[in-house]
C-alpha cells in the first residue's frame, strides 16, 4: 500500500519516536510492562504502516460483497438492512415459549431464536431417568410433535425465520419444524432459519452429543441433501466458535478451530457424493463477541477472508455465495459477572459494537443476569434496546466496515488470520478434526487458554471490574426467573397421554422402518419425518439410532 | 498428613459446560491433591459410587443446568444411606445466592458461585476435609 | 469389626480404605495384607498397557462389560502419571467406564503413580491383592504412557494386553524396542481406521522373532462398537490356560513374587539407610562435597553403609 521510499522514511521517524519514548517511560513508565488483548496476544504501543508492509488492497480487502469478503458479504451492509436482532430464548413448556416469542415478535425482534431443555438437546423425552430436574431448565421441552405445534401455535411459519439451537437430534427438530409447516398448510420451501447441526463443538465444548462421530457426521451430510432439495432456503448448518471461546479459547483458536470443523463438514459432504456448491451456500457460522473490541473486529473479518481463501482454493468452489462466511453472534456469556450485574450491560453494548462493526448477519445479546439465572423479560428487553441503540443511535452501522485501513485493525487481521491457518494446518497433520477431537489436541488447547486465563485473573493480572477491583459489598439479586418445577410431571403425564392417544401399531412401524434404514446408506431424513408425523417421541426416534449407532465417549483431557 | 488430598470433581446433570470443572481440577492437582474426574452427565448414584471406592475427602459437583436443587441434596441423602459420614460435600457453578440456605440445609456444605478464584475453593477443602 | 473383616465380607468402604493405607505406607495395612495373604491368588490379573490415546480405558470398559454378562467379578485399577512438580494429578480413567460406576459387581480405583520409587508397583501390587482377597475373579490394571511404567505393570500381572491403534508412524518403532516382549496379547483398537492391517500386520512381523511357546495373539478390535471385545477376552482367557497347563504360572508368579520381594528389601533398605534425618543430613553433606570434587561419590556411598552397620 506505501511505496518503498516512504516506508524507509516511515522507519526513520518510527524509531526516532521510539527513542523519545523510551526517555519518557524512564521517567513515566507505562501501566504495564506488556499489553496484552482479551485473548492474551501482546499488543504493540504503535501500529504504523511497516505493521501491514506488503498489505494489497485488492487482494486483502477487495471491496464488500466479493471475494475474499474481508470487509464484509454485502455490498451495502447494514445501508440495506441492519443485521437481524436474534433473541435466543425458550424454557418451560411450549405453551409459555410460545407466549414468549410473541413477545418478541411484538418488541420488534425479527427471527426467532429456540433454546431447548438439555433432555431435548441429548435426545431424552421429559419422562427419562436422566432428565429428572432438568426438564424446562435451560429451554423449552419438546417431546414430541404435539409439543411443537404448541410452540409455534398462531405464529406463521412462512412469515418468521427461525433458529434452532439444537445438535445431536437436529434432524428430528427440524423434522418437526416441516411436519408443523405441513399442518399449516406451509411448503418446505418456503420455510427460512437455521438449525445449529454442529456435532463436532459438541464433542469439543458443549457436551451435548449423543452419537459417535461417525454416524453424527452422517446424519448431518443427510440434513445438508435433503434440504438442498427439499428445504432450499433453510440454513443448515451453524458452524460454531462460540462455545468453542467460552470454553475459554483465545480469539485465534476460535477462528482456526471452527474454519476447521467447517472443512471437516465440507470433505464429508463432498466424500458423500455432494458438489461443493449445492450445499456450501447454505453453511453458516457462529462466533462469539468479546469486550477486546479491536481484536474482536479484526477476528471477524480473519475469518471471513480465512473461508473464502479456503472454499476458493481448497475445495474449488465457483459460486460467490459458496465463499462468503455468514455468521451469526452471541455476546460472550462467560464474560459476564455474578458480582454488580448492572456492569454486565454495559460489556453487552461493547460487545454489541463490535459484532456490528465486525460486519455480523444477526445478533443475539445476553442479558445481565445471566451469570445467575435464566434472563427475566426486563433484562432481556435490556438487551434487544442494546443493540438497537447501536443500530439506530451511533452510526456504526451506516457505513461499510468502518475500522478498515486502520493500521492495528488489518495488522491485527492478518495476524489472527496466520494463527488460526496455523491450527487449521495443525489439524489437518492429525487427520482432521473428528480426529483432533478423538485424541483430545482440540480440547487439551483450548483447557490450557483457559487455565492461563483464570490464572491471570487470580494473579490480578487481568482485570474484571467488580470482580477482582473495583468490589462493593452487595445484597443477594431478588426477583430471578426461576421455571416451576412442576414442569416436568405436567411434560410427563403429557407423553403418557400421546402414548394412548396415537396410533402405536404405526409409529411401532415407522420406528422399524428408521431402524432398517440407519443400517443401510440411505438418507435418513424422510424417515425420521415419517415417525415424528405419526407423533413418535424424540426419545423414541433417538433411542433407535443409538441402539443401531452406539453413543460417544467422551475424550477427556485435562 | 504426608497423603495427597484424594477429590472426585463431577458433572452431574445434563450440561456440557465443564470449564469450570476442567480449571477447578487443574488447580487442585497444582495445589497437590490427587483429582479423579468423571465428566458429564454424572447421576447421584455414579458420584457416590465413584466416592466410595475412590476414598475421596472431598465431592466437588460443577452444575450449569439449573437442577441443582434436586440432584445436589441427593447425593447427600445417598451417601447417608452409604453411611458415609467422613466426605465433604461441596458445589459450584450457575447456582442463585437465594437457593444456598437450601441447599446447604441439605447437607452441601459450601457453594461456590461464578467468581469465585480457586484459591478459596483450594483452601476451604483443605481447612475442612474430615480425615487427616 | 476392624478393616480386614470388613474386607473378607465384601464391603466396599473397607476395599477402598484398604488401598489408600496402602497407598499411604500406612503399616496397618500391611499388617492386615499379612495376615490375609493366603486368600490372594485366586484373581486373573491381566494389564493392560499401550501408547496415550490407544483407547485403554474404553477397552477396559467393554472387557468387564462383557465379563459381567458372564457373571464374573472385576476389579479395576486405573493408573495415571502425577505431577512431578506439584505431586498432584488428574485421574480421568473412569470418565470412560461410568456405567460400571453403579454395577455392584464392579470395582474402580484410580491411582497416581506420586512420583515416588517403585511407588507404584508397590501401591498396585497391594492392591491387586486386597482386590483378589475382596474376591474379584479378574483384576485389569491399566497403565498409560509407555516406558517404564509397563514393565512395572508386568510385574504384577498374569497376563499383559498390549493395545495399539493405526496411524502412530515411528512411535510403534520405538516401542518396539524393550516393551513389545511384554506383551502376552495384542489389540489393535481403532481397526476400521485406515492403515490397522499395517499396524497388525508390523506387529505380527515383530512378534515372527519371539521364540518362547506362546505366540501372542493379534486381535483387531473396535472398542467403541463392541467389535471384537469376546474374540480378544477368548485370547486373555487362552493364555491364562496355556500358563496353567505349561506349569508357567507358577514359575511366573514366583519370579513376579521374587522381584516385589526384591523391591520390598530394596524400599526398607533405603528407608533404613535414609530414616534417621541425622543420615539424611549426612548425605547431603557429602553431596556437597562430591559435587565440589572434595570427595568421590564411590567412597561416600561406602561411608553412608559404613556408618549405617555401626549404628
Amino acid at each position: 500500500m506505501f511505496e518503498k521510499e516512504k516506508l524507509g522514511k516511515i522507519k526513520e521517524s518510527f524509531d526516532a519516536y521510539e527513542a523519545k519514548v523510551a526517555e519518557t517511560t524512564k521517567k513515566r513508565p507505562e501501566r504495564k510492562e506488556v499489553f496484552e488483548t482479551g485473548s492474551g496476544a501482546v499488543v504493540n504501543r504503535l501500529y504504523t504502516p511497516l505493521d501491514i508492509e506488503g498489505f494489497d488492497y485488492e487482494n486483502d480487502l477487495g471491496m464488500p460483497g466479493s471475494y475474499p469478503y474481508t470487509r464484509g458479504v454485502q455490498p451495502t451492509m447494514y445501508r440495506g438492512r441492519f443485521w437481524t436482532m436474534r433473541m435466543y430464548a425458550g424454557f418451560a413448556t411450549a405453551e409459555e415459549s410460545n407466549k414468549r416469542y410473541k413477545y418478541l415478535i411484538e418488541q420488534g425482534s425479527m427471527g426467532l431464536s429456540v433454546a431447548f431443555d438439555l433432555p431435548t438437546q441429548i435426545g431424552y423425552d421429559s419422562d427419562h431417568p436422566l432428565a429428572e430436574g432438568e426438564v424446562g431448565k435451560v429451554g423449552v421441552a419438546i417431546d414430541s410433535l404435539a409439543d411443537m405445534e404448541l410452540l409455534f401455535d398462531g405464529i406463521p411459519l412462512d412469515k418468521v425465520s427461525t433458529s434452532m439451537t439444537i445438535n445431536a437430534p437436529a434432524s428430528v427438530l427440524l423434522a418437526m419444524y416441516i411436519a408443523v409447516a405441513e399442518k399449516q398448510g406451509v411448503t418446505a420451501d418456503k420455510l427460512r432459519g437455521t438449525i445449529q447441526n454442529d456435532i463436532l463443538k459438541e464433542y469439543i465444548a458443549r457436551g451435548t452429543y449423543i452419537f459417535p462421530t461417525e454416524a453424527s457426521m452422517r446424519l448431518i451430510t443427510n440434513i445438508f441433501e435433503y434440504c438442498s432439495k427439499e428445504v432450499p432456503l433453510w440454513n443448515t448448518i451453524s458452524i460454531s466458535g462460540y462455545h468453542i471461546r467460552e470454553a475459554g479459547s483465545t480469539a485465534a483458536q476460535e477462528v482456526g478451530f471452527t474454519l476447521s470443523d467447517g472443512i471437516a463438514y465440507v470433505d464429508a459432504a463432498i466424500k458423500a457424493g455432494l458438489d461443493v456448491d449445492t450445499f456450501a451456500p447454505r453453511l453458516s457460522f457462529f462466533f462469539n463477541a468479546h469486550n477486546d473490541i479491536l481484536e474482536e473486529v479484526a477476528k471477524y473479518r480473519a475469518a471471513r477472508r480465512l473461508w473464502a481463501r479456503i472454499m476458493k482454493e481448497r475445495f474449488g468452489a465457483k459460486k460467490a455465495k459458496s465463499m462468503a462466511l455468514k455468521f451469526h453472534t452471541q455476546t460472550g456469556g462467560s464474560t459476564l459477572t455474578a458480582q454488580q450485574p448492572e456492569n454486565n450491560i454495559v460489556r453487552v453494548a461493547i460487545q454489541t459494537l463490535a459484532a456490528v462493526l465486525g460486519g455480523t448477519q444477526s445478533l443475539h445479546t445476553n442479558s445481565k443476569d445471566e451469570a445467575l439465572a435464566l434472563p427475566t423479560e426486563d433484562s432481556v428487553r435490556v438487551a434487544l434496546r442494546t443493540q438497537q441503540i447501536v443500530a439506530y443511535e451511533s452510526g456504526a452501522a451506516d457505513t461499510v466496515d468502518p475500522l478498515a485501513g486502520s493500521y492495528y485493525i488489518e495488522a491485527k487481521t492478518k495476524a489472527i488470520e496466520e494463527e488460526a491457518m496455523k491450527y487449521i494446518k495443525r489439524i489437518d497433520e492429525i487427520g482432521g478434526a473428528p480426529r483432533a477431537i478423538d485424541n483430545g489436541y482440540i480440547q487439551q488447547e483450548i483447557m490450557d487458554a483457559a487455565y492461563n486465563y483464570q490464572k491471570d485473573i487470580e494473579n490480578d493480572k487481568r482485570i474484571i471490574v467488580g470482580m477482582n477491583k473495583f468490589q462493593i459489598e452487595e445484597e443477594a439479586p431478588k426477583g430471578l426467573l426461576r421455571v416451576d418445577p412442576s414442569v416436568g410431571e405436567l411434560q410427563k403425564s403429557k407423553i403418557q397421554a400421546l402414548k394412548e392417544k396415537r396410533d402405536n401399531a404405526l409409529v411401532e412401524e415407522r420406528l422399524e422402518a428408521l431402524r432398517t434404514a440407519c443400517k443401510s446408506d440411505e438418507n435418513l431424513m424422510p424417515y425420521i419425518l415419517d415417525a415424528v408425523r405419526a407423533y413418535g417421541t424424540l426419545g423414541e426416534i433417538c433411542g433407535v439410532m443409538r441402539e443401531v449407532f452406539g453413543e460417544y465417549q467422551q475424550s477427556v483431557q485435562l | 498428613m504426608d497423603r495427597p488430598i484424594r477429590v472426585l470433581v463431577s458433572k452431574p446433570g445434563l450440561d456440557g459446560h465443564d470449564r469450570g470443572a476442567k480449571v477447578i481440577a487443574r488447580a487442585l492437582r497444582d495445589a497437590g491433591m490427587e483429582v479423579i474426574y468423571t465428566g458429564l452427565r454424572q447421576t447421584p448414584e455414579q458420584i457416590v459410587n465413584a466416592a466410595i471406592q475412590e476414598d475421596v475427602d472431598c465431592i466437588a459437583m460443577s452444575i450449569l443446568s439449573g437442577a441443582h436443587n434436586t440432584l445436589l441434596p441427593k447425593v447427600v441423602e445417598l451417601l447417608k444411606v452409604e453411611n458415609v459420614d467422613d466426605i465433604l460435600v461441596i458445589g459450584g457453578g450457575v447456582i442463585p445466592d437465594e437457593d444456598i440456605p437450601f441447599l446447604k440445609e441439605k447437607g452441601i456444605e459450601e457453594v461456590f458461585t461464578p467468581g469465585t478464584p480457586t484459591s478459596v475453593t483450594i483452601d476451604y477443602i483443605k481447612e475442612n476435609i474430615k480425615r487427616k | 469389626m476392624d478393616l480386614g473383616e470388613r474386607l473378607l465380607k465384601g464391603e466396599k468402604r473397607a476395599v477402598a480404605r484398604l488401598i489408600s493405607m496402602a497407598e499411604n505406607h500406612d503399616n496397618e495395612a500391611i499388617e492386615i495384607l499379612k495376615n490375609l495373604y493366603k486368600k490372594t491368588g485366586n484373581a486373573h490379573v491381566i494389564g493392560i498397557t499401550g501408547p496415550p490415546g490407544a483407547g485403554k480405558s474404553t477397552l477396559t470398559d467393554k472387557l468387564v462389560k462383557a465379563l459381567r454378562r458372564e457373571g464374573k467379578k472385576v476389579g479395576v485399577i486405573a493408573v495415571d502419571p502425577t505431577s512431578p512438580f506439584t505431586g498432584g494429578s488428574i485421574l480421568g480413567d473412569r470418565v470412560r467406564m461410568n456405567e460400571l460406576s453403579i454395577d455392584p459387581g464392579v470395582f474402580i480405583r484410580s491411582m497416581g503413580t506420586r512420583g515416588h520409587l517403585g511407588g507404584l508397583s508397590k501401591a498396585t501390587a497391594a492392591a491387586v491383592k486386597i482386590l483378589d482377597i475382596y474376591g474379584v475373579d479378574y483384576i485389569f490394571i491399566e497403565t498409560v504412557g509407555v516406558g517404564q511404567s509397563e514393565v512395572d505393570i508386568a510385574k504384577n500381572a498374569d497376563t499383559t494386553l498390549m493395545v495399539m491403534v493405526p496411524g502412530l508412524g515411528d512411535d510403534i518403532q520405538a516401542i518396539k524396542a524393550g516393551i513389545m516382549e511384554i506383551g502376552d496379547v495384542f489389540a489393535v483398537n481403532k481397526a476400521d481406521r485406515d492403515g490397522a492391517k499395517r499396524t497388525a500386520t508390523e506387529i505380527e512381523m515383530m512378534l515372527d522373532f519371539n521364540k518362547s511357546d506362546w505366540r501372542p495373539p493379534v486381535q483387531k478390535v473396535i472398542a467403541v462398537n463392541n467389535q471384537g471385545i469376546d474374540e480378544l477376552l477368548e485370547h486373555i482367557k487362552e493364555h491364562m490356560s496355556h500358563l496353567k497347563e505349561t506349569g508357567k504360572l507358577q514359575k511366573k508368579r514366583t519370579e513376579n513374587s521374587k522381584i516385589e520381594i526384591i523391591d520390598l528389601i530394596q524400599q526398607k533398605l533405603m528407608q533404613m539407610i535414609l530414616d534417621k534425618s541425622s543420615k539424611e543430613e549426612m548425605v547431603n553433606q557429602l553431596a556437597e562435597e562430591v559435587a565440589l570434587r572434595k570427595y568421590d561419590p564411590y567412597s561416600a556411598a561406602e561411608t553412608v553403609l559404613e556408618n549405617m552397620k555401626n549404628s
